[in-house]
């Protein structure tokens, strides 16, 4: 951790994944922020944690697990009233061209 | 005489008698919002009002209690909530313009139970975009401001929530929270802020920032004020599985209890050597009056604390980083002009998306990245699991709540804070709460250079009662000098 700092192909390699268009020019910049914020992040490394388990959340007391099945949420409007558009009761939505850049999408 | 000026029990009690008029309350609301310039002419607190649907609701309260509907404890008051709280006749932005006049299809589980105790929803208030930020200058429509200093930050990210209180707009309004956004605010404008035990609260209809973290949070002129505020929302929710299950207290039942038999403990890493002076001056005389009270005040220890930024700023940005996929100009969001799929994602996020926002999408997907994972987010989880082992040791040891200040400083200048890791460290003694998802709240304890400083009173998971407790004895020990 904190070895390796972001170079400038890993923020163009983050933006890919997460969708994000950045400036060229601002690539620089943003590489040097991530890499002061992350540098923050060191201390972490340095603390013994073999002896706990990951925590991903803290609400398990008093939330049941919930009937496997959709809530049907209620909407104040009908669909067709926010709807950019509506045919036989599906949204029609404008088109996509193509997905001509699926061979450049990263793993 | 304002309704501002009368507590919500009384204003609510007035309504009831049929003594005063909603419509007067709302009328003043949007008057006194005039008066100290709350739109983005002035403090830029609010981002949307309907000033015809209040007043509609406001004759519809009235009409209900003359038919002989029970009023309810909010009856006619007039509140306003953050901007990604969803309502039906105002936008909802979250101070992006990714959703810049997006106006929602449901409504926000708080807000209709607001409006069903009896509240009159007037506006919506500025905040951080997508509730990232301290200090409200990450807004897309411009910074909100401090209401008792225009030159400085109201706090963030709930900081048009704070300054509407603060000013005198409202007694109650609603924020979010996900590592101290209701606290640090309240803090900086001298008001009461209060963040609930995670699962407290429905979440339904509010928009997600990083998921085991957030929690709607509630701030009151006073601490009786924010107990009503949260006793009208609180509860199990059928749209919101993460919701608890657990009965909710009476709030306000122990609001003139001595704290005799209160054992309050203060922890040793939230008075560093390195804490402004003035702010330790104000919290530490502020335990004294407590002992004064008949509580008994322990030196206690939460030995991680100095890793809580580090935890919360991996933990955080990951789960914004899913949350946040949604706004892609196909599910959400003005989709950028481009035949080209990927180009259209990239367009529509990167035009919709300010500066802090991308900065933290991108390192939640760094850290969540294939060869970085293990290191950072997993470490991070781990890390969480023993700050909250912290709490649980402490309380475990029959402390009943921890007593700290609510931020290491009063509220900053607007643009002082240019570094973004400095701008973290304003989040520095409220982050552990979320981490551990414990309910904390900000009470005023004094002011320095006329500056309100708040302390934070953190207590056990679904322990707000004892919270309030310690709450409204600070306020009552206080008095005046908790605003001198």
């Amino acid at each position: 951790m904190g070895l390796v700092a972001v170079s400038e192909d890993e923020v163009r390699h983050v933006a890919a994944l997460a969708r994000l268009g950045l400036d060229p020019a601002r690539i620089p910049t943003i590489a040097a922020e991530l890499n002061g914020i992350l540098a923050h992040m060191d201390v972490l490394s340095k603390v013994d944690t073999s002896a706990v388990a990951p925590v991903t959340g803290v609400g398990a007391a008093g939330t049941p697990l919930r009937v496997d099945g959709g809530n049907q949420y209620p909407l104040a409007r009908p669909r067709d009233a926010f709807a950019p558009a509506m045919r036989d009761g599906f949204f029609v939505v404008p088109r996509l061209a193509t997905h001509e850049d699926a061979d450049t999408e990263s793993a | 005489m304002s309704a501002a000026a009368l507590s919500v029990a009384e204003l609510a009690r007035r309504h009831a008698e049929g003594t005063a008029a909603p419509t007067d309350a709302v009328e003043q609301a949007f008057a006194r919002a005039t008066e100290v310039r709350a739109g983005a002419d002035g403090l830029n607190a609010i981002l949307a009002h309907d000033r015809e649907a209040a007043l509609g609701d406001a004759t519809q309260v009235a009409q209900l209690h003359r038919e002989g509907n029970r009023p309810g404890p909010l009856a006619g008051v007039p509140v306003v909530v953050k901007d990604n709280l969803a309502t039906l006749t105002m936008p909802t932005t979250c101070g992006s313009r990714v959703l810049e006049g997006y106006v929602s299809p449901y409504e926000a589980t708080v807000v209709s139970r607001l409006r069903s105790a009896g509240a009159i929803v007037v506006a919506k208030t500025n905040m951080d975009e997508f509730a990232m930020g301290s200090s409200n200058e990450n807004s897309a429509y411009g910074p909100a401001r401090n209401p008792l200093d225009p030159t400085r930050v109201p706090g963030g990210s709930s900081g048009g929530s704070a300054a509407c209180v603060a000013s005198g707009i409202v007694r109650v309004a609603l924020g979010s929270e996900t590592g101290g956004s209701v606290r640090q605010p309240a803090a900086f404008c001298g008001v009461v802020g209060v963040k609930p035990t995670y699962g407290r609260v429905s979440r339904y209809g509010l928009v997600a920032f990083a998921s085991s973290l957030d929690q709607v949070g509630v701030f009151g002129r006073t601490v009786d004020d924010a107990a009503i505020g949260l006793a009208a929302i609180a509860g199990r929710d059928r749209f919101d599985s993460t919701s608890a299950d657990v009965p909710v207290d009476d709030y306000r039942s122990l609001a003139t209890e001595s704290l005799t038999g209160v054992v309050i403990g203060r922890p040793r890493e939230y008075f560093p050597e390195s804490l402004d002076a003035r702010v330790r001056e104000r919290c530490d005389a502020t335990l004294d009056s407590l002992r004064h009270l008949g509580a008994t005040v322990r030196d206690v220890s939460l030995p991680h604390t100095d890793l809580a930024i580090p935890t919360y700023y991996i933990i955080a940005p990951a789960e914004a980083s899913s949350n946040l996929a949604r706004f892609d100009g196909v599910r959400y969001g003005p989709r950028a002009q481009t035949p080209a799929l990927r180009e259209m994602y990239e367009r529509t996020r990167s035009n919709g998306f300010g500066p802090e926002v991308t900065r933290r999408i991108l390192l939640g997907t760094y850290v969540l990245s294939a060869g970085y994972y293990e290191a950072y987010y997993k470490k991070a989880q781990e890390v969480r699991g023993l700050i909250a082992t912290d709490f649980r040791r402490v309380f475990d040891s029959g402390v009943h709540v921890l007593f700290t200040p609510t931020a290491p400083t009063p509220a900053f200048p607007l643009g002082s804070r240019s570094d973004p890791y400095e701008m973290y460290l304003s989040d520095i003694f409220t982050v552990t709460a979320n981490l551990a998802g414990i309910p904390a709240m900000s009470v005023p304890v004094g002011r320095v250079d006329r500056l309100p400083i708040g302390g934070q009173v953190m207590a056990k998971h679904f322990d707000e009662l004892t919270m309030f407790r310690v709450a409204y004895a600070i306020e009552r020990a206080l008095g005046e000098d908790a605003h001198q």
